[in-house]
């Protein structure tokens, strides 16, 4: 519990602007972007340097108080909804980007660093940092990888994990965990690092993160195919990856959701269209125009009505704009956004596509559909009122029956957006009894109190 | 508890439009107070999920969560940038509103704003009074800037460095006007606005001159009014209707084709803020006088590029080459590009005199943090957001930083002559009007 000594404590340590205990300001860290219910925190800390950060967690693993870490709350799987009578610990003010070594090609960053600020720190010096979650303009890079964030580019540049060569965290007695390291090659200890990435903060506090950067690719290329059968656009997507070509980008976008986003952007769609990919490969010169045009000549095989392809980058922008302008224009259109992520091996995005139609015209329901085709992990998104509480009932069904649907086709439950309060009760049925009693027992050997964002994952 | 049911009841009309926040969090990208504090409360994501505590009966007292809602430059970014279309800025307005109703206004607010603004006679002798004595108190900062600070250890003026009240104000030099439309067949009214008046006669001397030289017609009323925004955005709707009700009276007495200011924040109320608040409960008469002159609303850039044709000087002509050109950048008002999309319109102005080399600042339209009375309650926290727009305006490299409201003129001008920067400020309608005095 939170007693008034262990408040002055904070206040001591912190001092008293960065303790926040009004209700006015609770009730302002109890909720994330995902559609579950608030949960009002009994106070709010925001330390200005990491060792801090140590001390709070050795405080409120003494106090027995749960600690749910925060950086822009933009997390879709609840993860960043606190405890009541727990601790809310936000990372923005640790913002410092510490390093960028560009003849090593790593950065080292502090967890509350915006992932766009990052990505274009990087880029100004001739680097790449790929992973690029749909939040990214607001997104801490300490967010990304507690939940392991995807994006757009994973097909060909994978996601959060793949760029995390180490980490500087606190485990749940406040003690400094040091992992990972400045080399390409490391394999001192456990791999600490892949254990605390996706671990949604309740096996530690990260508190520093070393990234790895890649050359920034000198040439794209972007293209818009057009279907007239949604069934041959997600073919057209397997056949590409099976025909051994890996473009930096292949997103799908049903006809639902292009209607939608033409109404609010007037992007110049074809609104007959019953599917669009949009597609771009990256590389050396002649990489990318020969991948350009393998792919090209896969789309009409498989019988896409028109391609186009951006002649500039204005004209590129432009696609990616469109792409980007997806779940704005959806949002618009009811009060209630769900946004799922089920992923699927690639080879079964065509018969996962039929499914989601399939499960939307049986529940009633307004789903668009559109995502990262390339890598398996669809967005299914739909369109509802909270409110409406017979409704409601009809998209938890739907929801269940997606994942069911997912999970008997060798997929997962959750590509990007971990599994949260959200899903954590569906996580049995794809890891199994197994796998959850050994997440289990690492939990409670590292923090037997259970004070690091008690409830995710694994359940309470 | 029963107090907080009724103001539940209140927020109700609010309902519909806070649902549609689904809580992304992407209005922590652009606004500039969040910027500053990283405290969720400040932004849009946490002042919507406060409201709708309030709607919840999740309060026992509403004052946290009013104190939250004032603390808000009302610049708009989250509004415009909005994923989901949350029209935040509208929804805020009227939350003051009924949280104002709901708890009373402060002692001080009902003084300036029920005493002074909304009594406009009452509020133009007072600033004279001030204008004659304020030497007494303040000495000169700034020769370049024009700006003043305060002589003596001053808890109002603080450590601002403002510009000093006109020694005329406008209404003063020209107390009334109605000519007819000269060669351009246009015949315009003109609101002059409260900052352009006792501060920046000099901006409405420009705006004349300029419709002067393409023979337009212009009507100005005696004796007008505030446009409002200062009670609005304190929640004040009786003062707000008094002076929306006096101002639509004075400009219902002549015919014009349109209104005209030269004040972003003046234009945007007239345009979105007037037509909102009158939906609720007027007469269908107000309705429609209402309608009739903001659907006429223009801003002074906006109406000289698309009603009379102004253009840029070609390129190559304008100065580009010309080591003479004084070099200058443009910021964008946020009651200009936010509300009202006007952002190339002021840049074409400014680039149709070629004694200037025009250079944009990097994000011209992030908010200079100025917000009205969000500086008077909030300077620390205003003059670091100012600052943030100071770097940009210096990165720029120019001489002359020009935007198209007299209010960031004076948080702009704060920011450089406390920073001891030699950097005028103007208005885009100056730096026009001079190109037609040199012919």
């Amino acid at each position: 519990m939170i007693n008034s000594s262990l408040l002055k404590e904070f206040t001591d340590l912190l001092g008293r602007e960065n303790v926040f205990t009004d209700k006015a300001d609770l009730v302002t860290y109890s909720y994330d972007a995902a559609v579950l219910d608030p949960v009002v925190p009994a106070v709010i800390l925001r330390p200005a340097n990491y060792e801090l950060v140590g001390k709070i967690v050795g405080l409120c693993n003494e106090n027995s108080v749960p600690v749910t870490v925060r950086g822009a709350g933009t997390n879709l799987s609840g993860g960043t909804i606190p405890s009541a009578n727990g601790v809310v610990l936000v990372t923005n003010a640790l913002n410092n980007i510490l390093e960028i070594n560009e003849e090593d090609m790593y950065a080292v960053v502090q967890p509350g660093v915006i992932t766009a600020k990052l990505a274009a720190a990087v880029e100004a010096k001739g680097l790449f940092y790929p992973p690029d979650p749909g939040s990214q303009a607001v997104s801490t890079i300490g967010g990304n990888v507690a939940e392991n964030a995807g994006g757009l580019r994973g097909l060909k540049y994978g996601v959060t994990k793949d760029y995390v060569m180490g980490l500087k965290f606190f485990d749940a007695y406040g003690n400094d965990v040091k992992t990972g390291s400045r080399t390409v090659k490391c394999v001192t200890g456990y791999n600490l690092t892949g254990l605390m990435v996706g671990s949604e903060g309740t096996l530690g506090v990260i508190y520093e993160v070393i990234l790895k950067l890649i050359p920034l690719p000198s040439h794209r290329k972007s293209m818009v195919a057009v279907f007239d059968e949604t069934a041959k656009a997600t073919e057209t997507v397997a056949a590409i990856i099976a025909g051994r070509i890996v473009p930096a980008t292949l997103e799908l976008m049903d006809n639902f959701t292009i209607r939608a986003v033409e109404k609010f952007s007037k992007a110049g769609l074809p609104l007959d269209a019953a599917a669009l990919l949009l597609i771009e490969v990256d590389g050396y010169p002649a990489q990318v125009e020969e991948d350009a045009e393998k792919i090209e000549s896969i789309c009409r095989k498989k019988g896409a009505t028109s391609l186009r392809v951006a002649k500039d980058a204005s004209e590129r922008d432009k696609i990616w704009a469109a792409r980007r302008g997806a779940l704005s224009a959806l949002a618009q259109l009811k009060p209630t956004l769900v946004l799922e992520d089920a992923t699927v091996p690639r080879s079964k995005i065509p018969e996962m596509v039929r499914a989601i139609e399939d499960i939307g015209k049986r529940y009633n329901l307004a789903i668009g559909t559109f995502g990262h085709a390339g890598d398996g992990n669809l967005h299914p998104t739909i369109l509802t009122d909270k409110r409406n509480k017979e409704e409601w009932k009809r998209v938890e069904d739907a929801i269940k029956e997606i994942f069911e649907k997912a999970l008997a086709l060798g997929g997962t439950l959750s590509g990007e957006h971990g599994i949260g309060l959200a899903k954590s009760r569906f996580l049995k049925n794809e890891i199994g009894a197994g796998a959850i009693l050994f997440s289990k027992n690492i939990k409670s050997a590292l923090d037997p109190k259970n004070i690091l964002n008690p409830g995710k994952i694994i359940g309470e | 508890m029963s107090d907080m049911k009724r103001l539940a009841q209140l927020m109700g009309e609010l309902e519909e439009q806070l649902v549609v926040c689904m809580r992304c969090g992407m209005c922590q990208a652009v606004c500039p107070l969040f910027a500053v504090t990283g405290k969720e409360s400040d932004v849009a994501r946490g002042k919507l999920a406060l409201l709708d505590g309030l709607l919840n009966k999740m309060f026992e007292n509403p004052k946290g969560v009013y104190e939250r809602l004032n603390k808000c430059l009302l610049c708009g970014s989250c509004a415009t940038n909005c994923p989901s279309g949350v029209k935040a800025l509208e929804i805020f307005i009227k939350a003051r509103v009924i949280l104002a109703g709901f708890m009373g206004l402060s002692a001080t607010k009902k003084i300036i704003l029920r005493g002074m603004l909304s009594h406009p006679e009452v509020f133009d002798r007072l600033l004279e009074w001030g204008s004659k004595f304020q030497g007494l108190f303040t000495k000169p900062a700034s020769d370049i800037l024009g700006t003043s600070c305060s002589r003596i250890a001053s808890p109002i003026l603080n450590e601002r460095h403002f510009v000093p009240l006109a020694k005329v104000p406008f209404h003063r030099i020209v107390p009334s006007m109605n000519t007819p439309a000269g060669s351009s067949g246009i015949k315009v009214a003109f609101f002059t606005g409260c900052l352009i008046d006792k501060i920046y006669p000099n901006v409405a001397q420009a705006v004349l001159d300029i419709f002067s030289f393409h023979g337009i017609g212009v009507f100005i009323p005696e004796g007008q009014g505030c446009c409002g925004i200062p009670a609005i955005s304190s929640g004040d709707a009786e003062s707000f209707e008094k002076l929306l009700l006096y101002n639509i009276e004075k400009y219902s007495s002549a015919d014009f084709d349109y209104l005209v200011t030269a004040c972003a924040t003046c234009t945007s109320t007239i345009k979105k803020i007037w037509p909102l608040m009158v939906n609720t409960g007027s007469s269908d008469d107000l309705k429609s006088k209402v309608e009739k002159i903001s659907g006429k609303t223009l801003d002074i850039n906006q109406f000289l590029v698309s009603k009379i044709g102004v253009k840029s000087q070609d390129e190559e002509k304008t100065s580009k080459n010309n080591d003479d050109a004084v070099k200058v950048t443009y910021h964008d008002p946020c009651h200009l590009k936010k509300s009202l999309g006007v952002s190339d319109e002021p840049r074409m102005l400014i680039k149709a005199n070629k004694g200037y080399s025009f250079i944009e600042m990097p994000e011209a339209d992030w908010c200079c943090g100025m917000g009205g009375s969000f500086n008077l309650q909030y300077y620390e926290i205003s003059a670091d957001i100012g600052k943030r727009k100071i770097k940009n305006v210096k990165t720029a490299g120019a001489g002359v930083v020009a935007t198209g409201c007299p209010a960031c003129m004076i948080q702009i001008s704060d920011m450089l002559s406390k920073a001891d920067e030699r950097i005028a400020v103007k208005h885009p309608v100056e730096i026009y009007a001079e190109s037609l005095k040199k012919g």
